[in-house]
């Protein structure tokens, strides 16, 4: 039986394009001094750091060699996980997996980007092969199209729809402090006014690059309950993975193999005694590349019936006043650091269950919430946080 | 068809991997680089806590993590650790073969600079012995660790 597990400590970068006036082991340590603060922790008390980045990004070999000093994880064991868009929930659930074990009591999980250091779109590219997918690869955003137009064709979502999810993940980030994009837009009909980047992905379908790093820190329970008067429970952590790169489209669009996020959210749910998760959890933090995928992600989790994710937005459900809130912070739309970008999905929900969000609070109590990722190839990965176990 | 490999032909595909990319020197390690372009100083950032001047400077003291702000001169002379010497070349070095580099520890740094070692033969070459920094004429300084040409034995 695994020990109890919680988070006790949160802390994140504001998220900008370019951060010229700091290195990436500087960006990195703002977040480590923030959780450390949140926590009112030492680096001392830490026994392990687990970090998520993807080197290729950056062109820096081996980045949590190079910043041992400013993440604190000097003469400390650790490991970095590169696993494309799943990393920051991957170390989490690493760190989870450790201190769950007993091995050790207090661990510190560390995602960061600096996006404006490389060229992430050309090393994205470079996960197809010279023998499979040439030709085809245009880095996230020529995937993130296709499934646009697969969505658009196969549920009857409209470019309006679209757009609507903008204007309310702007509409979240303008109450987030520490998102990227806050751009203050007042209409669909703005957003449709924005350019395509690949027919039918406008601009502003789209997330950003972002400079910025997050960090938690998870500790047993004996330890949390020492730590912290408001620990959140990590209730229960899930991975599934699949390989359909090699014919160099991201999944088969035609739902003819099943979606990692339907086999991970059902194994989840169904081990934690979730039957209507729409019901059974208050809000989900979720890693939405584009408007369209935000629609589709939401069918897939459960969270509305098969073709009816446009249908969550044209009600409001997923609103930060609505039934059941969507990415509350501004989500991956506004800020998309991708190392840090799913560990930010488990931080804003456990502020959210801490009742911590300020601005961008939901209206509804918040118990139960979800945080996802996606990553590379379709992979998925999800944490279920509860405010009591 | 064959199904042996050996009685086909191996496919290999040619490819270039060539991703450009860019690095911040960030808030102490842009001040240490723009110190040696203008005024051919060699400073270091200290740890009032564990009484450590880190060279290059750090912002994060290893040991006890403090935030590090306090900035100290180090002398331009300092003691070679260790050194090496490359008789291959490589695309990637900034000098011609044969190419001495070492470790210093500055006078006054409690860390060691891994430099090029100059004006010396490498037969002469011996750790523990005093080396000094000999920087770039002004023009060709320009805000790089390569501004200090070498480390040339002393006297």
């Amino acid at each position: 039986m695994a020990n109890r597990v919680a988070i006790v400590g949160i802390g994140q970068t504001y998220h900008k394009s370019r951060r010229p006036d700091v290195s990436q082991p500087e960006m990195a340590n703002e977040a480590v001094r923030a959780a450390l603060a949140d926590a009112q922790l030492s680096m001392k008390d830490i026994e392990s750091v687990f970090f998520s980045n993807m080197e290729t990004f950056e062109g820096i070999y081996l980045p949590d060699h190079g910043m041992a000093d400013e993440a604190g994880s000097f003469m400390k064991p650790g490991f970095k996980i590169a696993s494309g868009g799943t990393s920051g929930i991957a170390a989490a659930k690493e760190a989870f997996h450790f201190v769950a074990s007993g091995l050790f009591s207090i661990a510190l999980v560390l995602g960061f980007e600096k996006h404006d250091a490389g060229d992430t779109t050309a090393a994205i590219t470079a996960a197809t092969t010279l023998a499979w997918g040439k030709g085809q690869a245009r880095g996230a955003i020529g995937e993130f199209a296709k499934q646009a137009s697969n969505y658009m064709k196969q549920s009857g979502a409209t470019e309006e729809h679209a757009a609507m999810v903008r204007l309310k993940a702007d509409r979240c980030a303008c109450r987030n402090p520490y998102a990227h994009l806050r751009l203050g837009l007042k209409s669909v009909e703005e957003i449709l006014k924005s350019g395509y980047l690949e027919w039918p992905l406008r601009l502003l379908d789209f997330c950003p690059q972002s400079c910025g790093a997050c960090a938690l820190i998870i500790a047993s329970e004996e330890e949390a309950r020492r730590i912290t008067n408001k620990p959140v429970w990590i209730a229960d952590v899930v991975a599934v993975h699949q390989e359909p790169f090699r014919a160099g489209a991201f999944c088969d669009l035609d739902g003819r193999e099943p979606y990692s996020q339907d086999v991970a959210s059902t194994k989840l749910y169904k081990r934690n005694g979730i039957t209507n998760p729409r019901r059974d959890i208050d809000m989900a933090e979720i890693y939405e590349p584009s408007n369209w995928e935000e629609m589709f992600l939401c069918e897939v989790f459960h969270f509305c019936e098969e073709n009816e994710g446009w249908k969550l937005i044209e009600k409001g459900i997923t609103e930060i006043e609505g039934e059941f809130p969507v990415n509350p912070s501004g989500g991956v739309l506004a800020t998309n650091p991708i190392g840090a970008t799913p560990t930010i999905r488990v931080a804003e929900c456990a502020l959210q269950i801490r009742g911590d969000a300020g601005e961008h609070q939901v209206t509804r109590d918040v118990k139960t919430a979800v945080a996802t990722a996606l990553g590379g190839p379709n992979w998925t990965a999800m944490v279920l946080l509860r405010r009591s176990l | 068809m064959a199904d042996k490999l050996e009685e086909l032909e191996s496919l290999v595909f040619a490819g270039k991997v060539d991703i450009p990319n860019t690095y911040s020197a960030g808030l102490v390690g842009s001040r240490f680089l723009i110190e040696l372009r203008d005024n051919k100083k060699i400073t270091g950032i200290k740890c009032p806590t564990c009484n450590r001047v880190y060279v290059p400077p750090r912002s994060t003291c290893k040991y006890c993590f403090g935030k590090l702000s306090e900035w100290v001169e180090v002398s331009n002379k300092g003691t070679l650790l260790t050194y090496a010497v490359a008789y291959q070349p490589s695309p990637v070095q900034p000098v011609e073969v044969p190419i001495a580099y070492g470790i210093v520890q500055l006078d006054g740094a409690d860390t060691g600079l891994a430099h090029m070692l100059g004006e010396v033969d490498p037969e002469q070459l011996k750790v523990g012995m005093k080396v000094k920094a000999v920087f770039k004429v002004k023009k060709e300084r320009v805000a790089s660790i390569l501004d200090i040409k070498y480390f040339k034995p002393l006297g």
